[in-house]
């Protein structure tokens, strides 16, 4: 079996400004894996490379063995911003409905089965009491919680995850990511973060980016490695733990 | 009392009947479409093709035809216009906007100049009269605004996943561009119905007033779709009915009274915020 996610020599910029330079990375299935790196080093590009949304200018992506735009429905995508009006007139549940979109599911009324579908992923979210909710009446924490619920309910065969946790507390924190951690069980899962001591605990592995990329194995994340990677020189780290 | 001959005249005069139920399905119409349009932020938008539409309108009086049919093929064309430019040269929307607003009715207003009965028509398209409706407007529109619903039952869930959230929609594979357009053309024809009952200057007013009306009570577009037809109705009635018994022009009165109620509702939302926070 082929990896779940496979970059080769990637590179994207935006105008003038490169973003990634030569980036390659593998992403085994089931594997949880951790992206850092500083503001503008090209984390939330690779991600949106991976999910279709932008096309590569160089080098090649495959994910679940196909382009990322035929892959895209199989995804789960939370994204670091809403990127909605708070204010939009809709409930928690309509807004985890439309995680049920899809091939044979876009004309008409939902289907009773979907909103059954929904009620184990808001249990599992422990947000099953604002399902009726505004989501203008939502924290920050209870809202990405929400849009997490929304990647799921469509059982991706890839979460992918842009700073899940910016908005929580790190009790929050924590709740999370050993849910992220059962998750992997099930399905490849990727975040972003900046919080690479913490995610640490959690992860198999650690890919440490700022615009390229130099594969780094290493036991331990050390301050050196951190500010490394914040600094001028390397790009990208593999941190291997054992779990 | 002057009101209440108005209601009897209503129950008992044809031509009247036959205008309040133009003037409610214009109401039905706006309620349905209206919630997209404030929800997207879109109301020029609606603006620009309702007054593009005096060009198909003046070119169908001139040559003969019917004005709803030239209103409704110029509509469909602005909006697909303004829905393609939007979506692949957004730079260019407001100048392409207010070309097709201004053009649109510079066409309009030549094609009536030179057919007779210039001043009459002209004035019912630019500001509407109700009791001039022709016999047999309110079945053509009742067929419409039944199109309108059974569309709206087909797309709404996508349209909103679209509106809300249009790259997640994207991701799902929902065909974001496309349901973009088609709610442009919604747009362009409840802005048809809508203008026979106020004409196509102030159309704007009936496609978001009671929308943005019922966006300061409830909270899911059904709701406010309920909401916003009930009160568009509301306005309609309310209007006629004063227009009638002193002796004002329909489509003027009819958005006073929409301005008015919209005034009233955010006053009302506004004294009511504290207890609907506690």
């Amino acid at each position: 079996m082929t990896d779940a996610i496979q970059l080769d020599n990637i590179s994207f910029s935006y105008g003038s400004q490169r973003v990634l330079d030569d980036v390659s990375l593998s992403v085994r299935h089931r594997e949880f894996m951790g992206l850092i790196g500083p503001n503008g080093g090209g984390k939330s590009t690779l991600l949106r490379l991976i999910l279709g949304l932008l096309p590569p200018q160089e080098g090649r992506i495959s994910v679940l063995d196909t382009t990322p735009r035929r892959a895209a429905r199989r995804l789960g995508y939370v994204p670091q911003f809403a990127r909605f009006a708070r204010s939009f007139p809709i409930s928690v549940e309509d807004v985890v409905l439309m995680g049920r979109l899809g091939q044979g599911n876009m004309w008409g009324f939902w289907k009773r089965s979907d909103r059954h579908a929904i009620t184990d992923i808001l249990d599992l979210l422990e947000i099953t009491h604002l399902r009726s909710r505004h989501i203008e009446a939502l924290s920050g924490g209870q809202m990405q919680r929400v849009l997490i619920a929304r990647a799921l309910v469509a059982n991706p065969e890839i979460l992918l995850l842009d700073e899940p946790t910016a908005s929580v507390d790190r009790h929050g924190e924590t709740s999370l990511f050993e849910l992220f951690s059962t998750l992997k069980k099930n399905m490849t899962v990727m975040v972003i973060s900046h919080d690479l001591g913490f995610i640490s605990d959690y992860v198999d592995r650690v890919a440490c980016l700022n615009q390229s990329l130099v594969m780094h194995p290493t036991a331990a994340v050390t301050a050196d490695t951190i500010n490394q990677l914040y600094g001028e020189q390397v790009q990208m780290v593999h941190h291997h733990h054992a779990h | 009392m002057a009101f209440q001959d108005f209601f009897h005249a209503a129950l008992t005069e044809p031509f009247l009947r036959q205008a309040l139920l133009v003037g409610l399905l214009a109401a039905l119409a706006g309620g349905l479409i209206g919630p997209y349009v404030v929800v997207k932020r879109i109301g020029y938008l609606g603006g620009g093709i309702a007054h593009t539409v005096l060009a198909g309108m003046g070119i169908a009086y001139f040559l003969g035809g019917s004005p709803i049919v030239g209103a409704f093929i110029c509509a469909l064309v602005a909006a697909v216009i303004i829905g393609v430019i939007s979506l692949y040269s957004p730079r260019e929307e407001d100048t392409v906007i207010n070309a097709l607003w201004a053009v649109g009715m510079s066409v309009g207003v030549l094609f009536i100049s030179q057919t007779p009965g210039y001043s009459t028509n002209l004035t019912s398209y630019l500001f509407g009269n109700l009791l001039l409706t022709p016999p047999g407007l309110a079945s053509v529109l009742s067929a419409i605004v039944a199109g309108l619903v059974l569309v709206l039952l087909l797309v709404h869930r996508s349209l909103t996943a679209v509106i809300f959230d249009e790259e997640f929609a994207s991701l799902r594979g929902v065909p974001a561009r496309t349901l973009y357009i088609l709610l442009l053309c919604l747009v362009a024809v409840s802005v048809v119905v809508l203008l026979q009952a106020i004409g196509l200057i102030m159309v704007i007013a009936l496609l978001t007033l009671p929308a943005a009306l019922a966006g300061h009570h409830v909270r899911s577009i059904s709701a406010m779709m309920l909401i916003a037809s009930l009160a568009g109705m509301l306005f309609i009635v309310v209007g006629m009915a004063i227009s009638w018994v002193a002796d004002l022009p329909s489509g003027a009165t009819i958005v006073l009274v929409a301005g008015l109620g919209y005034f009233v509702s955010i006053s009302v939302q506004h004294l009511l915020k504290p207890y609907r926070q506690g």
